[in-house]
């Protein structure tokens, strides 16, 4: 029994980082229907944004995510301004071809010497490790930070498309963008707000990401956005509460298939409870025809 | 127009008149200059440079100029293979040094073979570099021990210098390297009478290893053992920790990097591993290497670094024995070269192209490499 709940702790931890990811995912996809391949490499550069942060400006812990979320916010927005915008009414195919552009770009961009460059880098943690044990399993101080900065993320999520204006326009947005235009709504900002928090949630996951696994690289968003876009599928793209469900879904199978199984079966029992699912419930566990996209 | 062609004719004259152009011999390296084992490929670049400038300015061998053109593969099978192909196919090498893990040598030796170019892996251990299908690759050798060597050596250590019983193996399934060292451990500690508790991989891109770190935790080893490359040797390490692993690590030449303490800290405190040299080692060879390294670049060479100069000056030495810059010349040199002196010792070929050394056991203490022992084969 302690064995199970120590491996269901680990895959809490894996699972909240997916659900960070995978919220950016299910929201653009919510409201523009855009499947955006480059929210990974967003990801990969809130934890470079992260890494100089503490490494070369020392900054404190709360000033390292703020830098985090807005450059990460700064860049999706601009990346769906150049990329996105101009095909907004192009085949869907088009999009997504260039949001695969887009990712494969910012992977081999950042990876030129004069910007992050091409090697491995060790990821400093401004605090030491430290594990508080109970009777039956141990929490770390870095699994209690992803938790409650994950939880405040969602909550802040939630009241943001529930209670306000913005949110109210999003899921106009979501609804039917032109008709939303036709009654004032700003589509091309709440598009890009959109974009932006998504960004900005991916940008405090690559953060959290760097302080669990202490090492940065320009591709390692590849393998978590992955998953995390799985995850959202999973959960039923397009909605907020499916993200996370998928995500923590994920992270447990994952965590459990090794545990109890083996290893090397884990990525295949992961995908394979995706076809299952998506064979049985073809919009994912909550996404309906009718859900709410945002 | 008419001028143009006198000038032309004239300089085709004087050209004439020089001494003839010297011969030159190009030789190729294959090295991961970026990427996830960055360290390995600079060591192996440097020591390659020193050693062709030493030669160069001796005169060369056998009469040519060499002209060294260097490739960085950044340790991904594909693109090492792609680098081989450009140095056969366009630069049209005679010979190559390289490439520098199992992984991406592997592929490389499939080019050498087909091109028919003798190439020499100063460091890739794997058995599957020189043979595959126990086909012998002809045109492919190597100056360095392999795995099954590598893999006993530190299971008895651990069973007799650290009178261990338990063991735990970790490795990456996806790579040759620490797929078979991690068979030949387990292997090795089995029959000296030791239990594997635990034996579990992992891929390529992961990160997390909580739940597995989880389940060894459970079966109580005494030594993890590691044999992967240090970016990743290092990222266990501190997870390892964390859970609340004590037992030793221990691991292969995949570890020797000044990056892995930067990675793991103070988790790879007091861990062991096999390496194939030890810069305190007194030699007259060693010291001098070691001072010419220094000067030259400032930092102590790793254990790949010195295996790259020995493998270049074999790889030298053959051409120098063939007199010629015959690919198939420098084939039959290289295969039967016998007691050749090298700064990790005098090694010969076998029969499979491979080098037989010792190779020598290094501890982490305070951060740095320290010499705990020599084996031989």
């Amino acid at each position: 029994m302690d064995y199970f709940l120590q491996q269901v702790v680990n895959g809490l931890q894996l699972g909240f980082v997916y659900a960070l990811i995978a919220l950016g995912y299910t929201m653009v996809y919510g409201i523009v229907r855009l499947i955006n391949f480059a929210h990974g490499d967003v990801f990969m550069v809130g934890a470079f944004i992260g890494l100089y942060a503490i490494e070369g400006a020392r900054l404190p812990l709360a000033a390292v995510f703020l830098l985090a979320i807005c450059g990460c916010a700064l860049l999706a927005v601009a990346m769906e301004r150049i990329a996105y915008r101009p095909l907004r009414n192009a085949p869907r195919i088009a999009s997504l071809i260039t949001a695969i552009g887009v990712s494969l770009f910012l992977e081999y961009f950042t990876s030129l010497r004069q910007v992050f460059g091409p090697n491995f880098y060790p990821f400093p943690r401004p605090f030491a490790i430290s594990a508080w044990e109970f009777r039956n399993f141990a929490i770390t101080n870095i699994q209690a930070i992803i938790f409650t900065v994950t939880l405040c993320c969602l909550v802040l999520l939630q009241f943001v498309v529930r209670k306000t204006r913005l949110g109210r326009a999003m899921r106009a947005v979501s609804h039917d963008h032109v008709t939303a235009g036709l009654m004032g709504v700003n589509v091309d900002l709440t598009i890009s707000v959109t974009f932006g928090l998504g960004a900005a949630l991916a940008g405090v996951g690559g953060v959290l990401y760097g302080f669990a696994y202490p090492q940065v690289n320009t591709f390692m968003g590849v393998m978590p956005g992955l998953k995390a876009f799985t995850a959202a599928v999973l959960g039923g793209i397009g909605s907020i509460p499916g993200a996370v469900l998928g995500g923590l879904i994920m992270g447990q199978s994952e965590t459990l298939t090794s545990a109890y199984l083996s290893s090397t079966y884990r990525d295949g029992i992961a995908f394979l409870i995706l076809i299952l699912v998506l064979l049985l419930r073809p919009t994912g566990i909550l996404g309906t025809q009718r859900t709410e996209k945002v | 127009m008419k001028k143009a062609a006198i000038v032309a004719a004239l300089a085709l004259v004087l050209w004439g008149c020089k001494a003839p152009p010297a011969r030159e011999i190009k030789i190729g390296l294959i090295t991961p200059l970026t990427g996830d084992v960055k360290t390995y490929g600079e060591s192996v670049r440097n020591a390659f440079e020193i050693a062709v400038d030493e030669a160069n300015k001796a005169g060369g061998v056998a009469g040519m100029k060499i002209v060294p053109i260097v490739v960085d593969d950044r340790n991904d099978p594909t693109e090492a293979s792609n680098a081989a192909n450009l140095l056969i196919n366009q630069y049209k090498v005679r010979a190559i040094v390289g490439s520098v893990t199992s992984k991406a040598a592997i592929p490389v030796s499939d080019m050498a073979q087909s091109g028919k170019i003798p190439t020499l892996t100063p460091t890739a251990t794997n058995p599957k570099v020189t043979v595959a299908d126990a086909k012998r690759k002809d045109f492919m050798f190597r100056s360095c021990f392999i795995d099954p060597f590598q893999g006993k050596v530190m299971a008895k250590f651990a069973r007799e210098s650290l009178i261990k019983d338990k063991a735990a193996v970790l490795y990456d399934a996806s790579n040759d390297y620490s797929k078979g060292i991690a068979e030949y451990f387990a292997d090795a500690f089995r029959l000296m009478g030791g239990t594997v508790v635990a034996y579990e991989s992992y891929g390529k891109d992961d990160v997390d290893f909580s739940a597995l770190l989880t389940k060894v935790k459970a079966s109580g080893p005494e030594v993890l053992f590691l044999p992967d490359y240090y970016n990743k040797v290092g990222l266990i390490a501190r997870q390892a920790r964390e859970k609340g692993i004590n037992a030793t690590l221990i691991g292969p030449d995949g570890w020797d990097s000044p990056d892995l303490v930067k990675v793991a800290g103070d988790a790879i405190e007091g861990g062991y591993f096999s390496n194939h040299y030890s810069a305190d080692d007194t030699r007259p060879e060693v010291v001098a290497w070691v001072k010419k390294y220094r000067d030259k670049f400032g930092q102590t060479p790793d254990a790949l670094g010195t295996l790259a100069y020995d493998g270049t000056n074999l790889m030298l030495e053959a051409i120098r024995r063939a007199n010629s810059d015959d690919p198939l010349k420098i084939r039959e040199a290289l295969a039967s070269i016998k007691g050749f002196k090298g700064v990790t010792g005098e090694s010969a070929m076998d029969a499979n192209g491979n080098a037989v050394k010792s190779a020598v056991i290094l501890q982490i203490t305070g951060g740095r490499q320290k010499f705990v022992k020599e084996v031989s084969p």
